[in-house]
């Protein structure tokens, strides 16, 4: 693992008795995908993923990049619960997983914000369902809204927001609850380039501030590097695992990092495996 | 190309923007040629009295039977069935609808019965209906409840069948659970929908209930335009049609409102 610096605590969103939850009670599970495989429509049907194994430590950034209909997205349904496996085990902190369940929280490709809850309801959502006390919900609240810089458009409702707010939202959605695993299915891919930077940045603020596993999947290199921890190279379909590579950045990074001889040295290793496979493909 | 044109030819660009003060006066303009029209063709003399009467002779009828209380009763009554039949038609409709549009069993075993029965007119169930329920109150009342509920049903299930799945995944990945995601995600992602498909049945119930009242009734406004078509009172039914358009005109502007209040968002 790399060595991290100091994590800052979060300023706090409001004025309030209680201390806002920090680092060291946000929680962070392992995971462990062993032989999974899935076969859409039945044993004879498309292999989509194929014989998959990796283990993920707590507190790890993984991204999983590969070229499109690999099964990236897949592999992040069955984690998540919401596709059924055709073989193999996903284990969260030991425990097999076999449906949906706040331990994985889920942050979109598409806008899943509930559009009839204000941005604060949407934030409350997953509390809600725990049955949080309401004062312990809004101290959680404020300081995610705060977190993605939202706090403002609290009331607002998401059919009111531009596409970059709404994500920053989902994510704060997911974060609120406070999953063991956090996966993101190319959450940034149908923002504009610039937007998508922003995201980046506050991502990796966010997450230097409170860690947390994350499996993360996106189509865009720059995107993986300086994100993650570690990225897994996947084939095109039936989707393996082709390469799985340490990215030995120093935290915290910065946007910068793109022009630097180590990540151009990284990216271009990266994008000669993914185009193997597209050549292959095509 | 719309810029360099002149006023006139800019309201005959397709789908532009005409002016606020053009809306509303086009909107009272065709009332006042449908009247001009009506007090051309009574006062004129072209059609005689007994099929068309003078606005004079309806607004005097109106105000007589203002004065002598029964157009107030004979509303009520209409107002009554309507509103009975409806809601005893929503209060299932809307869960029955949201099972059906999430739960497959439940479509596949109402499915088949719905959709006959939902091409059967209304008015062949009115023999039946009288024969078992009578003629009273209950019979009017099943009469706007056979004409609302089954399609009420089947627009119901298919707004709750088109939530996006992604929001109901969503849902599971912060903890939902299965048998709460009707409650918690298609109810309201469906309510927008729901709220139209209300609205929108609310004003085909007023269309049965002169059906309803046609027959078996001893009020309402359809009773009292079927008593004066027997005594040649044209000016009554017409009272009676323009009562019923304006409290159609009433309840469909309530449910807008209902519908701005429960669901602001969309």
């Amino acid at each position: 693992m790399l060595a991290r610096t100091p994590v800052a605590p979060p300023p706090p969103a409001a004025p309030s008795s209680e201390r806002p939850k920090t680092l060291a009670e946000s929680h962070s599970a392992s995971l462990a995908i062993e032989n999974v495989t899935l076969r859409y429509g039945g044993p004879k049907g498309v292999l989509a993923v194929d014989d998959i194994s990796f283990a993920v430590a707590p507190n790890e950034f993984t991204v999983i990049v590969g070229p499109s209909g690999c099964g990236k997205s897949s592999l992040l349904y069955l984690v998540a619960g919401l596709t059924e496996l055709s073989e193999g085990v996903i284990r969260v902190n030991d425990v097999v997983v076999d449906r949906p369940g706040p331990d994985r929280g889920m942050v979109f490709q598409g806008y899943t914000l509930f559009p009839w809850l204000t941005v604060r309801q949407n934030v409350e959502y997953g509390l809600k369902r725990k049955k949080i006390a309401v004062a312990e919900r809004n101290v959680i609240v404020e300081q995610y809204l705060d977190a993605v810089g939202l706090y403002q458009f609290a009331d607002h409702f998401p059919a009111q927001l531009s596409g970059g707010m709404k994500q920053r939202v989902a994510i704060a959605r997911a974060l609120a609850n406070d999953p063991g695993v956090l996966l993101m299915d190319e959450p940034f891919g149908a923002l504009d380039s610039q937007t998508r930077s922003t995201m980046q940045k506050l991502l990796l603020k966010v997450w230097e501030q409170r860690q947390k596993t994350v499996l993360f999947v996106t189509h865009d290199i720059d995107e993986a590097i300086l994100l993650g921890d570690r990225v897994i190279v996947m084939t095109a379909r039936p989707g393996r695992i082709k390469a799985d590579i340490r990215v030995d950045i120093p935290r915290p990074r910065s946007m910068d990092l793109v022009m630097e001889p180590d990540f151009i040295a990284l990216k271009r290793r990266i994008l000669g495996l993914l185009h193997d496979e597209i050549d292959e493909d095509h | 190309m719309a810029q360099n044109s002149s006023p006139l030819l800019r309201i005959l660009v397709p789908f532009a923007d005409i002016p606020r003060w053009l809306v509303v006066s086009l909107g009272i303009l065709i009332w006042v040629l449908v009247l001009l029209g009506w007090v051309a063709a009574s006062y004129g003399g072209s059609i005689p009295q007994m099929f068309l009467p003078t606005p004079g002779l309806v607004f005097s009828k109106t105000l007589e039977m203002i004065a002598d209380g029964t157009l107030y009763t004979n509303t009520l009554s209409s107002v009554q069935v309507v509103v009975y039949g409806f809601i005893v038609s929503s209060v299932i409709a809307v869960p029955l609808g949201l099972w059906m549009g999430t739960y497959r069993v439940v479509q596949s075993l109402l499915e088949p019965l719905v959709n006959f029965i939902r091409y059967l007119p209304v008015t062949s169930f009115v023999p039946l209906f009288i024969l078992w329920i009578g003629i009273g109150l209950e019979e009017r009342v099943a009469i706007i409840f056979f004409g609302t509920f089954f399609q009420q049903l089947v627009m119901i299930s298919t707004a709750a069948n088109s939530v996006s799945r992604d929001l109901v995944n969503a849902s599971y990945t912060l903890g939902t659970k299965r048998h709460e995601v009707v409650w918690h995600v298609i109810f309201p992602a469906a309510l927008p929908s729901i709220l139209d498909t209300l609205r929108v049945t609310m004003g085909w119930a007023w269309t049965y209930l002169v059906v309803a009242e046609l027959v078996a009734a001893s009020s309402g406004l359809g009773y009292i335009s079927m008593r004066a078509m027997r005594g040649f009172q044209v000016e009554i039914i017409f009272l009676a049609i323009l009562t019923i358009g304006l409290l159609g005109l009433i309840m469909d502007q309530t449910f807008r409102l209902i519908r701005l209040k429960l669901a602001p968002w969309a």
